[in-house]
């Protein structure tokens, strides 16, 4: 025995087999289903977009890091999941070199300038697709029609027609107006089972999200149909399973998920039906990203057996009369 | 899912490896001599009783408990006592010990006679005289927990959640008979009217035979938990057997203990251990450990003298395999065991593993920036938040750790288990707990 040798460090000895670049992997796999459904629905272009801005964001990243002489984390593969979720929120003729404009926001301003992974304030492929929807409106919202729709979306998205005569199956399989990867509700919900499966995500964000959605909606209209429609227009679907969920920019305890989750379902309601928007989800989950480091304070756990602080919180309430006499 | 938006405390899916849960335990060949520390119990040292020169025998109290916190120590093997010295233990503080060269006879001491117990005065007099602490691995004096009279259930902890560990397994399926009857004077003595008997779900066949022989104990039930490291730890335990909560902060102030909602745990073979000495009268000198890991060439359930030093433990599995390089000896389970830099440390009462794992076993993976993706919190069993106390900490924000119940962490390390960056989140939090505790007893003097 070389006892020298042996390697003391604290407890635990073990470590489960879960990993950064495991996660991020698991959402990539996620993403295929709706990859696939791109390239089925708006032709083989959407690979080219998807691989150029994936390329874009990898090579940001390693280059912003490379000149700073960072630890490159190019292996922990989120770039990778921010260019695909990036491309997903284009327009499938959007010209390439916008689509590496929107991957600069996204990683280099908005994720690396703030420290790299885990201290962004927003998720950067949303910061990507609003500064892109702001600074190219035009050719954001010019959508591509797949050849196969024959209805009334063959015009325009389904947010913007009256959704009475919008066919249900087509919107679940994704035959409509849209951004790439948020047509397609089977590919998004295949992605959301596979995701709940390898734990990557709970349910609680996109549950809350989704449900909140469909209680206001339902209450307006009183239509089940246009509120199926409504679920599955737009960047809802793809936007409370891939992006309100993304780790850093969202709450940490469950109770913080589903105040996050309907906060964002709420606003997202409240843009499309009262703002000039169509698009309410991408500012709803902002917003929501924005308010994370509150609804963190406002959702702590219980632990167990705590003992409430009786003092503190007289001092505090005390404190509080005082101030308001004051006031006063 | 009420319960869940409380706090989620889902606990750590560890893996099982329960290898030598089948494997009777052996017992192991006296050695040439031991190392028995003063110091195997929470409080205050024994004081040695014995001097160089003399003689001993199994069962000889070699050490008189120091205080009413403390526990007497007793021989462990025949012989002559080398040295009563200083010595370093493995977590790295010094107390007395005395050194014990064995005659190999392993004659008992002929005061060894089993006590007389008619009523709570005497049964904790025989347990002090035996020398009990918590087995579990906590070391706490057991006459001191049952000394409170609040206490209207006993919960035997028989979840055994540390991977690869198995003593306690073997206790339930060899030593039934004294569990039972230790249980019987626990309750019949301190007049606890109910018993619950918790056993982790991986353990089927121990939970069936103690559901057999309990049947026809009225007060006493068995609880299959589920399989969630730390089910076996204290607090978590009495949540999920009885329901209730031990306070963060007790009547008087100090930190809450399971008296506090009427509650006593025992490790199960703590209170086997009571029920032999009631039997035989022969204090607690030896111990069952788990020898395991992919190092060692036989593991299996070593019964060995106290004082055993790690190094004779190995010898008698077979010693390393041969091809394998050894990386690292863990006195205890993988999660919360610690880590010991050489062989030449002694077997604890409170031990029950020596994990010998390769060099290749023992590498872990480097720690990445922290995700945010808050899996700390939802496995923590305390419900308590890591990765928001780390910041606290890296801020030396008093009052944040206070509201975030810092002091309520049972460094079981669930969160470093779960973290996916592989942070090494509980040696922060045990690092915040302790700058916690510091300042607060600073505030408190002032
Ligand atoms: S589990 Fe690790 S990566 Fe995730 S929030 Fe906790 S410390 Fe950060
Ligand atoms: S080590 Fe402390 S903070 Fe970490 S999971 Fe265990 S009790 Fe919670």
């Amino acid at each position: 025995m070389e006892e020298q040798r042996l390697i003391v460090t604290a407890s635990p000895h073990i470590r489960d087999n879960s990993t950064t670049r495991g996660l991020m992997g698991n959402v990539i796999i996620a993403l295929v289903p709706s990859i696939v459904a791109a390239a089925f629905i708006f032709g083989m272009r959407s690979l080219l977009v998807v691989g150029v801005t994936v390329a874009a964001c990898v090579g940001f990243e390693y280059l912003y890091t490379l000149l700073l002489k960072k630890p490159n984390p190019v292996g922990d593969l989120s770039a990778v999941v921010t260019g695909i979720i990036l491309a997903l929120n284009v327009p499938v003729n959007m010209p390439l070199w916008i689509c590496v404009v929107g991957a600069f926001i996204a990683i280099v301003i908005v994720k690396q300038l703030f420290g790299g992974i885990g201290y962004n304030f927003a998720n950067p492929a949303l910061i990507g697709r609003i500064a892109l929807f702001v600074g190219f409106a035009t050719r954001m919202t010019d959508y591509v029609y797949p050849d196969m729709a024959v209805d009334a979306l063959a015009t325009a998205t389904p947010l913007a027609v009256d959704a009475g005569g919008v066919s249900l199956l087509d919107m679940f399989l994704g035959l409509h107006g849209g951004m790439m990867g948020e047509v397609c509700a089977l590919a998004i919900l295949l992605g959301l089972a596979y995701l709940l499966a390898t734990r990557t995500i709970g349910f609680a964000i996109p549950g809350s999200i989704v449900i909140t959605m469909f209680v206001l909606t339902f209450a307006a209209t009183r239509d089940l149909h246009a509120t199926l429609v409504e679920l599955m227009a737009g960047g809802l679907l793809f936007g409370a399973v891939f992006m309100a969920t993304d780790y850093v920019t969202s709450p940490f305890t469950t109770g913080g998920k589903v105040i996050y989750g309907i906060f964002i379902g709420l606003m997202t309601f409240l843009i499309r039906n009262f703002g000039s928007m169509n698009e309410g989800m991408s500012f709803a989950i902002l917003l929501g990203n924005l308010l994370t480091p509150w609804f963190n304070d406002w959702s702590h756990q219980i632990p167990l057996g705590r003992t409430k602080q009786k003092k503190a919180k007289k001092e505090k309430a005390a404190a509080a009369s005082a101030g308001k006499g004051g006031a006063a | 899912m009420l319960k869940g938006l409380k706090r989620s405390a889902k606990g750590a899916r560890v893996p099982h490896e329960k290898a030598t849960a089948g494997m009777a335990t052996v017992k192991m060949p006296v050695p040439q001599h031991v190392v028995i520390p003063m110091q195997m119990h929470i409080g205050a040292p024994a004081q040695p009783v014995v001097k160089k020169g003399d003689t001993v025998m199994v069962g000889t109290l070699i050490g008189q408990a120091g205080g009413f916190i403390s526990a007497d120590i007793h021989s462990s093997v025949s012989g002559t006592v080398l040295d009563v010295a200083p010595m370093r233990m493995v977590n790295g503080t010094v107390c007395k010990a005395v050194a014990i060269k064995a005659d190999g006879h392993q004659t008992l001491d002929p005061a060894c006679t089993p006590p007389v117990v008619t009523d709570k005065d005497s049964l904790l007099v025989a347990i002090r005289a035996c020398g009990l602490v918590g087995l579990g691995g906590a070391g706490f004096p057991t006459a001191v927990k049952l000394a409170a009279n609040t206490i209207d259930t006993l919960v035997i902890n028989a979840a055994e959640c540390e991977p690869y560990l198995t003593t306690d397994t073997r206790e339930m399926l060899e030593c039934s008979d004294t569990i039972l009857s230790g249980i019987d004077a626990v309750m019949k003595y301190c007049d606890i009217p109910n018993c619950i008997i918790g056993i982790e779900r991986n353990k089927p066949e121990c939970i069936d035979l103690m559901f057999s022989l309990t049947r026809d104990m009225p007060g006493v039930s068995v609880k299959p938990l589920p399989m969630r490291y730390p089910q076996g730890a204290e607090k978590t335990l009495i949540e999920t057997c009885t329901g209730r909560e031990v306070p963060q902060t007790a009547p008087n102030g100090k930190g809450g203990i399971p008296a506090d909602c009427g509650c006593v745990v025992m490790n199960v073979t703590s209170v086997s251990t009571l029920g032999k000495y009631l039997k035989t009268g022969i204090p607690l000198v030896t111990k069952r450990i788990t020898v395991d890991g992919d190092a060692i060439a036989k593991p299996g359930n070593l019964e060995a003298p106290i004082g055993a030093l790690y190094r004779d433990v190995i010898e008698a599995c077979g010693g390393i395999k041969p091809d394998v390089e050894l990386g690292k000896i863990i006195f205890g389970g993988p999660m919360m065991g610690g880590a010991a830099p050489s062989a030449d440390f002694p077997v604890l009462k409170q031990n029950n593993g020596l994990l010998l794992l390769s060099r290749k076993a023992a590498a872990l993976p480097e720690a990445e920036p922290c995700i945010r993706c808050g899996r700390c919190i939802q496995a923590c069993p305390m419900g308590l938040e890591p990765v928001v106390i780390a910041e606290n900490f890296k801020n030396r924000d008093f009052d944040a750790l206070q509201a975030r119940c810092i002091d309520l962490c049972v460094a079981c390390g669930s969160c470093t288990y779960v973290c996916p960056a592989k942070r090494p989140v509980s040696q922060t939090m045990a690092l915040a707990k302790a700058w916690y505790l510091k300042e607060k007893n600073g505030k408190a003097g002032k």
